[in-house]
């Protein structure tokens, strides 16, 4: 994997570099550090950013199915931004980062006290609540941007892309480095949060205060993705599940990997949407859209045929027609469930 | 540890009513009773997990609420029967989750050969790559009396560790349960439905009923038709088989 990760990089960076591989005059370079490099650090930083934040997510809610996107968390920092464009036209950067940082955080934990609140015997209930109160926020932040015309401005927001990734307007998708490197801080603590109220309080660690501690560090993450990106969705869903497939749950071991796939999964889908149509590009929230649902598709069908059947079946036709729209569907079984002989 | 006049209420209806009694050291206390008698209550409490209305529960010359979390944890470990753990985990890393109290995220030699002790002490060590949601039920719950036995605390509570399981496990597991005491000199409180599984393999009964404590003696002095007829409201026969008090009820 970590091979895979640097040959990846270093394809990326030729694809990027390639105009100013053979001059070495300054006109290359300045395209070269204003738009590709930073272009290909933001790219990093939402993968690593977008699959750390789910993984998280999905340890904290003990859900495979919850994510940045299934949890609100998205739609929350839009919404953040849209009001720091309403009420603070002049806003810099900076400014409507603070606010989407607000937003994401409050309405990930509101989601989360949500469900909590009330314990959802169906573990597919989770992310499917978690989509209608996404899609409620995201009525709401429409709703706002229509009335003060602002649909325009937002849209960049509302569709992941890169183009407009420019040195001096993109240095926030940074934070994402110093929240991963202290998600690997407290991973255990996550985990041991992940297995339940009970088991954290036996082994000593303040299960609330982990909770929001770690919420509050997935949904800065994303916020600060979203700010300079846009909603990214699916990494954050897909990636932790099928490293999870292969490297079991233990985050101490996963998050390298999480973070490292999630890295190589935009990056490929980004040159995907760079080359298809040149010298155009497509968004990279199309790319990510369609390979990520076949990926999901495939998901599926694999832990269909792992067992664990009848959850697994009741998940699906639970979901059918959520899936179609926003893409995040399905179900694991729960202990309690299925009898693992 | 000394509980005392512990009460505690659900909608204004009591489920645990001034409940004291002392929990002797290095033995095994089985608490029984009917459903709802508050037994389980009183295990959530004397383990921090549940909050109580009003009493107090001295462990170790200080209340169980005053003591901080984490050490705590080095002293009592619990284990409640919902444990959704529907992670991955391999058997040794669910273990290891036992030194966490003592070392954090730093796992030295000694952590090591605690872990490595505690699953060979629950014979796990064919298991030990595993991931626990392809165990069965039985195996798992030995996984997490092996994290119990890792977080090398004096007293282990179990509530209903036999629950879910077949006889050839129950009975394991209640074996364990002896050994735990016996071997490791471990102070152990269990939540038990069988009377016989408290007759047979513990020191100390606890019978409760209507949150309430019925009686609570040693065995012999619990396991009495009379008693038992009183607590659970049906005949009870005692017999006695290998010198244990055993009840047969009809």
């Amino acid at each position: 994997m970590t091979v895979l990760a640097f040959l990846s990089l270093f394809i990326g960076v030729i694809e990027v570099d390639l105009s100013s591989l053979a001059s070495g005059d300054a006109e290359q370079w300045g395209i070269f550090l204003i738009s590709r490099l930073p272009r290909l650090l933001a790219i990093l930083c939402t993968g690593v950013g977008m699959s750390v934040a789910g993984l998280i997510m999905q340890q904290l809610c003990m859900n495979k199915f919850v994510s940045p996107t299934t949890g609100a968390t998205i739609s929350s920092a839009q919404f953040g931004i849209l009001l720091a464009l309403v009420f603070m036209p002049n806003s810099t950067l900076w400014g409507r980062a603070l606010f989407a940082f607000a937003a994401a955080i409050l309405g990930t934990w509101v989601f989360v006290w949500f469900i909590q609140k009330i314990q959802f015997k169906d573990v597919v209930m989770v992310p499917l609540v978690g989509i209608m109160f996404g899609n409620v926020i995201g009525g709401i932040t429409n709703y706002l941007a229509y009335k003060y015309e602002m649909t325009q401005a937002l849209s960049s927001w509302l569709v992941g892309h890169f183009s407009l990734v420019l040195r001096g307007r993109y240095e926030i998708v940074y934070l994402v480095v110093p929240l991963v490197a202290l998600a690997f801080v407290f991973a255990n603590h996550f985990n041991i949060v992940g297995m339940g109220k009970d088991f954290s309080k036996n082994l000593g660690v303040p299960y609330n205060l982990v909770l929001f501690m770690g919420l509050t560090i997935a949904a800065m993450i994303t916020a600060s993705v979203v700010v300079v990106v846009g909603a990214i969705s699916y990494i954050g869903l897909i990636v932790p599940n099928i490293v999870a497939i292969f490297k079991g749950d233990k985050i101490r071991g996963t998050l390298m990997d999480t973070a490292l796939f999630g890295a190589i999964f935009v990056l490929v889908c980004d040159m995907i949407g760079r080359v298809v149509i040149q010298p155009y590009e497509l968004p990279i929230e199309l790319i990510i859209g369609i390979l990520g649902s076949l990926l999901f598709v495939g998901l599926l069908l694999y832990r269909l045929k792992n067992g664990r059947k009848a959850v697994v079946i009741r998940g699906m036709a639970g979901v059918a027609g959520g899936a179609a729209s926003s893409g995040c569907a399905g179900s694991i079984p729960r202990m309690d469930e299925g009898d693992g002989k | 540890m000394i509980i005392k006049e512990l009460t505690k209420k659900y909608d204004g209806k009591p489920v645990v009513d001034s409940v004291s009694f002392e929990i002797p050291k290095g033995k095994v206390i089985s608490l029984i009773g009917p459903n709802g008698a508050g037994k389980s209550t009183v295990m959530g409490i004397i383990s921090r997990l549940v909050a109580r209305d009003s009493g107090m529960v001295d462990f170790q010359g200080e209340d169980i609420g005053r003591w901080k979390s984490k050490k705590l944890s080095k002293k009592l470990a619990i284990l409640t029967q919902n444990n959704h753990i529907q992670m991955k985990l391999t058997v040794q890393e669910l273990v290891a989750f036992g030194r966490f109290p003592h070392s954090g995220n730093r796992l030295g030699k000694e952590d090591m050969e605690m872990i490595d002790r505690a699953i060979s002490y629950m014979e796990l060590e064919e298991f030990r790559d595993r991931y626990i949601d392809e165990l069965s039920g039985g195996q798992r719950q030995r996984a997490l009396i092996a994290m119990v036995i890792a977080q090398d605390t004096e007293y282990v509570l179990l509530d209903e560790p036999t629950n879910n399981l077949d006889i050839y496990h129950a009975t394991n597991m209640m074996k364990i349960v002896r050994r735990l005491c016996d071997e490791l000199g471990k102070t152990v409180v269990l939540v038990l439905h069988e009377i016989n599984y408290a007759a047979f393999y513990s020191d100390y009964i606890c019978a409760f009923a209507n949150g309430r404590i019925a009686k609570f003696g040693t065995v012999e002095e619990v396991m009495t038709k009379e008693n038992l007829s009183e607590i659970y409201k049906v005949d009870f026969e005692i017999q006695r088989i290998q010198g244990k008090p055993l009840s047969i009820y009809y």
